[in-house]
């Protein structure tokens, strides 16, 4: 069991590796950090000066085995645009980029999965085919008009949950916000949390159906039915578990996905989390910051990997093979 | 008063292009601890009928008429909950393929304390020490070890002892054992049998036995049912069918199966194959393959008459 997590983590140190070369390389290739620093008025002896202190006078391995050693560190350098920490400013946004992502993920789970199982078990009666066409929607809907539209109904319209931001926050330990603890922070969280999970969700709604339809037709689900399960044991215990396998992939994935790149509904939403950093960088080639992102993002795809293997291992026996 | 009484089961499907009748107007029945063998090629209706008993017809199948009476009591015609609790408790099943009938993802003692447990009024500790008895009696060494284990960790001979313990542990009063050596080894098929047969003997279990395989009928089924094309074509006591086969069908079953006794340079054969369900021939359904045809056959449809020491659905016995 440790020794499968230890290989897993070994694996991953080559992905992340040449993503921090990648990471590496944009400061080399978005432009120049020493005129961008100093600016336009600048003496020759003062070049020199930085490009010494910046080390980038080192030859090309050395400046990006310092890079990995100082991001190993935590340390990032310094956001061009905010002159703080990269740091400190993605463990300021963090907190609310996980708290909506996660909230976006379970409730797409929570309904995703009984609107799958109840299509995939009652195919053709009037609430399927109305699933089918809501998940149709969701599918096909691109999230920054979903967003819109959802804003324009809940927030102009009917007035009944704010339309940005993230309400009122607690600070919980050393640097964790949440929104969690206040009515407000709840309601502020509704509709981005929906914006957000409306693909995730009509997606895991498709799979649940997909594999329910392939399983039912199994002889396991027969023999089950033969020896006369309820229908619930059946459906639920032992057709649902045999669906998970691929729905974790797709969870996990669409996780990864979700932190990664909530850019738009974060914008959308003014929410102030990874996404919106990240497009705000972006806009004036903060390098640090995407750089530090772009490493952070690779991690939490990692990480998400090893979470999934062990979440296989945890559902289907036949993975637990004997070492 | 039979244990199983099946009395002209119909069972058709709709299809765009006509209703296909699987099984015509087919009637047997089974009494109390007895052995039926059902006998026929492949499409002859053998596994249907067992699907039709326990009221798993696979949609758009369904029975269109007909009884079926379960210790006179009629089953066909329940609703989908009082049938579900006949299944397993009152009638257990056993398929074919012992690789793919267990869930992969329980083990072995939950599956079959779940049976159990549905059925019967057991705490937790009480089925599990059943579980492991059932284990034991269907020769799983080890049992109370082996119980906690995932049906991949278990061959496949005894994947399908676990099949058997799970058809029997509700104690069900007839037992529908369809092609349940089909997909072994040849080495283990004798083992399985014999489990099969002595396991019912000792419960007084009924079975009816779906197989193509006459060696296996004769040795455990009592009687015999031979099936062409959806219908019945011959039953009767199984030394009868065997030895003085009434029907020109049976006759030709009969023949093909090689024999230590004598020589032969050539297997007989039947010529032809079975007519496909939307080209029922009429009259005698196996007529166009019949050696013994005569003009009556190509008309008229033969019911089960009594030939000799069995029953069987041709004119040739019409007048004896």
């Amino acid at each position: 069991m440790f020794g499968f997590i230890g290989s897993r983590l070994l694996q991953a140190v080559p992905v992340l590796l040449v993503v921090g070369f990648i990471a590496f390389a944009l400061f080399d290739y978005v432009g120049d950090p020493v005129s961008i620093l100093l600016g336009q008025d600048h003496t020759e002896a003062q070049r020199v000066a930085l490009v010494q202190q910046l080390g980038l006078d080192q030859p090309f391995f050395v400046q990006y085995a310092r890079f990995l050693w100082t991001a190993l560190h935590g340390n990032f350098g310094i956001s061009y645009r905010l002159a703080q920490p990269v740091s400190s400013l993605i463990a300021e946004r963090l907190p609310a980029t996980l708290e909506l992502a996660i909230t976006a993920s379970v409730l797409a789970f929570a309904i995703g999965v009984p609107m799958g199982v109840y299509t995939g078990i009652h195919r053709n009666t009037l609430l399927s085919r109305l699933f089918m066409i809501v998940s149709l929607v969701g599918v096909s809907l691109p999230t920054f008009l979903l967003g819109i539209l959802l804003i324009l109904l809940f927030a102009v319209w009917l007035g009944w949950l704010p339309s940005f931001g993230r309400g009122p926050v607690v600070h919980l330990g050393g640097w964790w916000t949440t929104g969690f603890t206040s009515w407000a922070g709840i309601r502020s969280l509704i509709l981005p949390a929906i914006t957000l999970g409306m693909f995730q969700m009509t997606l895991i709604m498709r799979l649940v159906r997909a594999e329910m339809l392939e399983v039912l037709r199994t002889d396991y689900i027969k023999f089950a039915r033969a020896r006369g399960l309820t229908n619930r044991a059946i459906n639920f215990g032992h057709a649902l578990k045999n669906t998970l396998v691929p729905v974790i992939t797709i969870m996990g994935l669409q996780f990864g996905g979700i932190v990664a790149f909530s850019l738009v509904t974060e914008t959308v939403f003014q929410w102030p989390g990874m996404g919106l950093l990240l497009v705000q960088s972006v806009a004036v080639a903060d390098i640090p910051v995407m750089s530090a992102y772009l490493l952070l993002i690779a991690l939490v795809f990692v990480l998400i990997n090893l979470v999934v293997d062990l979440l296989y291992y945890a559902v289907d026996p036949r993975l637990r093979v004997r070492r | 008063m039979p244990l199983l009484d099946v009395r002209d089961l119909t069972v058709e499907f709709p299809t765009r292009r006509g209703t296909l009748r699987a099984l015509d107007r087919v009637s047997f029945s089974i009494e109390s601890g007895e052995i039926l063998g059902v006998v026929g090629e492949s499409g002859a209706g053998k596994s249907l009928t067992g699907a039709a008993i326990v009221g798993l017809l696979e949609r758009p199948g369904r029975i269109a008429s007909g009884e079926i009476r379960l210790d006179g009591q009629r089953i066909d015609n329940l609703a989908p909950e009082p049938l579900r609790r006949i299944r397993g408790r009152r009638i257990g099943t056993i398929f074919q393929d012992p690789l793919t009938t267990l869930n992969p993802l329980y083990t072995i003692g939950r599956q079959l304390t779940e049976t159990m447990q549905t059925h019967m009024r057991l705490t937790d500790a009480e089925a599990r020490r059943k579980a492991i008895g059932w284990l034991d009696r269907v020769g799983i060494p080890a049992a109370a070890q082996r119980i906690d284990a995932y049906p991949h960790e278990f061959s496949g001979g005894q994947r399908q002892r676990v099949v058997i313990a799970l058809a029997l542990c509700a104690e069900p009063a007839l037992v529908i054992a369809d092609e349940p050596t089909t997909a072994l080894d040849v080495s283990i098929q004798a083992q399985i049998i014999t489990l099969l047969k002595n396991l019912t003997r000792d419960h007084g279990t009924a079975v009816m036995l779906v197989t193509h395989d006459m060696g296996v009928i004769a040795e455990t089924a009592d009687r015999v049912a031979v099936m062409y094309a959806g219908r019945i074509v011959e039953i009767g006591p199984v030394a009868a069918v065997i030895r003085q086969p009434a029907h020109p069908y049976t006759d030709g079953l009969m023949a093909s199966i090689p024999s230590l006794e004598h020589r032969v340079d050539r297997l007989r054969q039947i010529d032809g194959a079975m007519p496909r369900l939307d080209a029922i021939p009429a009259g005698c359904r196996f007529h166009p393959r019949c050696p013994r045809v005569f003009a009556r056959c190509h008309k008229e449809q033969p019911e089960l008459l009594p030939a000799g020491a069995t029953n069987a659905a041709c004119w040739l016995h019409a007048n004896g």
